[in-house]
């Protein structure tokens, strides 16, 4: 299954806050999505997820999602959003529960994507007794139960500590060597879009366009070995961002 | 720069303080000492008998209702008023509370009127419910129920407001049905709203329930105490008052216990 945006538009009253947006996502890779703040990064992935509805254009599924996936389109959120009145185990039950498993069967689910992402020994825990990075890997474990087609990743790291930013990206990067999921990936993190992403989609100031695509073609578990080229491409995406990123600092919020 | 000759001197300390602690036996000691002070001076004939009877005479008073088996009849009275009216009270209050939260027109329809009746003191629609239902328990039971209701009402549909939006987004994001979201998402994140409500809906509940069987009620602690206040039985009096205290605390702490447990994932 693959994702095709055409020509989307999209404000809120008389703001324009995405122009004419074409883009195609292609299944097993990430592509990321870079832009100065503001620009509708994060817009744009509702719309992709159908949380919103775009003004004009469409978000298109091609293809079927793969019959065992729950829920094709799954997100993971900056501020995590898990239940805070669950534990671990509870808030990957959470969404396996309005699917009709039998006990054992969603027991088993939990137990994988637990082990999976390391979290056994805390399914007991309440998301206040975990770190910011253990929190983002409970989210990880409850997208990962649902199977996704695609996995919409909103700022993933931007809530936590530079030491659990670097591990955890190493996490992703071990998880998509293992199982090549495909995903969109927001940040305005330049170093996270050119470690994670095999595709960098640069968005101008608002209202946000696709500005330039760039491709990065080294294998994601090789890229730590090749600093000096990532770095080149980091230049490249901040000279392309900086006018732009520096301009939208100076507008006024509500302007 | 100092000189590096001179010896210094340290940085006074200024933080610290506003943070009271828990101090074991102080509260006991305060209480029996004002008691002792009272007793004594009943004893004595500082204070006359007639406008205060000494803490021995009460607890005497009480004694002798524990004995007679008054005790109960009255308490019972009381606390099926109490549980009858609030609960229904509770009930109704959560449900409108909830339709409030989640549907414009209930928000439209009934939000004013929550708010237009629910600084009305309920005492004063006692009588129009003696009307309505009559001087036995329904007039008292309405009573209660109605006070208890509209500071339910508006704990639970502020609460419901203030849940996190972006876990209902989350929830609607995973596909989870309308009546999950309100279960698993909603309810649970308008709790810690709602249950300080209770201990406000269960303060007014027992006002409106002394207040209810003061008139016209043969049993009920509202009841014994407004007889001995007209006796002149200043010791039953007390006794009955003593009564209102010790329920009001075991409702505070039952109050308490519960939010203890179910908000346990917030300690």
């Amino acid at each position: 299954m693959e994702l095709r945006l055409d020509d989307l538009h999209h404000g809120y009253g008389p703001v324009e806050v995405l122009r004419e947006i074409d883009l195609d996502i292609p299944a097993g890779r990430i592509v990321c999505i870079v832009g100065p703040s503001g620009c509708g990064k994060s817009t744009l992935l509702r719309l992709i997820g159908g949380l919103e509805l775009p003004d004009r254009g469409s978000v298109i599924q091609i293809g079927e999602a793969p019959a065992d996936s729950l829920n094709p389109l799954t997100y993971i959120f900056q501020d995590f959003a898990l239940l805070p009145w669950r534990t671990v185990e509870g808030n990957v039950r959470l969404v396996l529960e309005d699917h009709g498993f039998a006990r054992g069967e969603s027991a088993r689910i939990v137990d994988d994507v637990l082990s999976r992402t390391r979290l056994s020994e805390f399914r007991d825990a309440f998301p206040r007794q975990l770190s910011g990075g253990m929190k983002q890997r409970v989210a990880i474990a409850r997208a990962l139960s649902v199977s996704p087609a695609f996995l919409l990743m909103d700022e993933p790291l931007s809530a936590l500590d530079a030491q659990t930013r670097e591990l955890l990206m190493d996490d992703l990067i071990d998880l998509w060597t293992r199982e090549r999921f495909s995903a969109v990936y927001i940040t305005h993190n330049l170093q996270e879009a050119v470690r994670l992403g095999h595709r960098v989609v640069v968005l101008s100031r608002r209202p946000g366009t696709v500005r330039e695509i760039l491709e990065i073609d080294l294998p994601l578990d090789a890229r730590e070995e090749h600093a000096g080229e990532l770095e080149t491409h980091r230049q490249r995406l901040w000279r392309l961002i900086r006018d732009e990123a520096q301009a939208a600092e100076l507008e006024l919020v509500d302007g | 720069m100092a000189d590096p000759g001179s010896a210094g001197r340290p940085v006074s300390f200024r933080g610290g303080g506003f943070m009271p602690k828990p101090i074991g036996l102080v509260g006991p000691v305060v209480f029996l000492a004002i008691v002792g002070v009272w007793e004594a001076g009943s004893r004595s004939g500082v204070i006359p008998p007639l406008i205060l009877p000494a803490p021995s005479e009460a607890l005497a008073a009480l004694a002798h209702l524990v004995e007679t088996g008054l005790l109960w009849k009255h308490l019972g009275a009381s606390l099926q008023r109490l549980l009858v009216g609030w609960s229904a009270g509770t009930v109704l209050g959560i449900a409108v509370g909830v339709s409030i939260g989640l549907f414009s027109l209930a928000r439209a329809g009934m939000a004013p009127i929550v708010a237009a009746i629910f600084p009305i003191p309920k005492i004063a629609l006692l009588p129009l419910f003696v009307i309505w239902f009559g001087i036995g328990e329904g007039s008292k039971i309405a009573t209660i129920l109605f006070g208890t209701f509209f500071p339910t009402v508006i704990a639970t549909y502020g609460g419901v407001d203030n849940v996190d939006r972006s876990l209902i987004r989350m929830g609607q994001s995973f596909g989870l049905s309308w009546s999950s979201i309100v279960r698993k998402i909603i309810l649970p994140g308008a709790l810690p709203a709602i249950l300080p409500g209770f201990r406000i809906s269960a303060a007014i509940a027992i006002v409106l329930l002394v207040a209810a069987e003061m008139i016209g009620a043969e049993f009920g602690v509202g009841a014994y105490i407004l007889l001995a206040g007209s006796l002149m039985a200043t010791d039953e009096l007390i006794a009955g008052v003593v009564i209102l205290s010790v329920m009001g605390l075991s409702v505070n702490w039952s109050i308490a216990r519960a939010e203890r447990f179910l908000l346990r994932w917030r300690m």
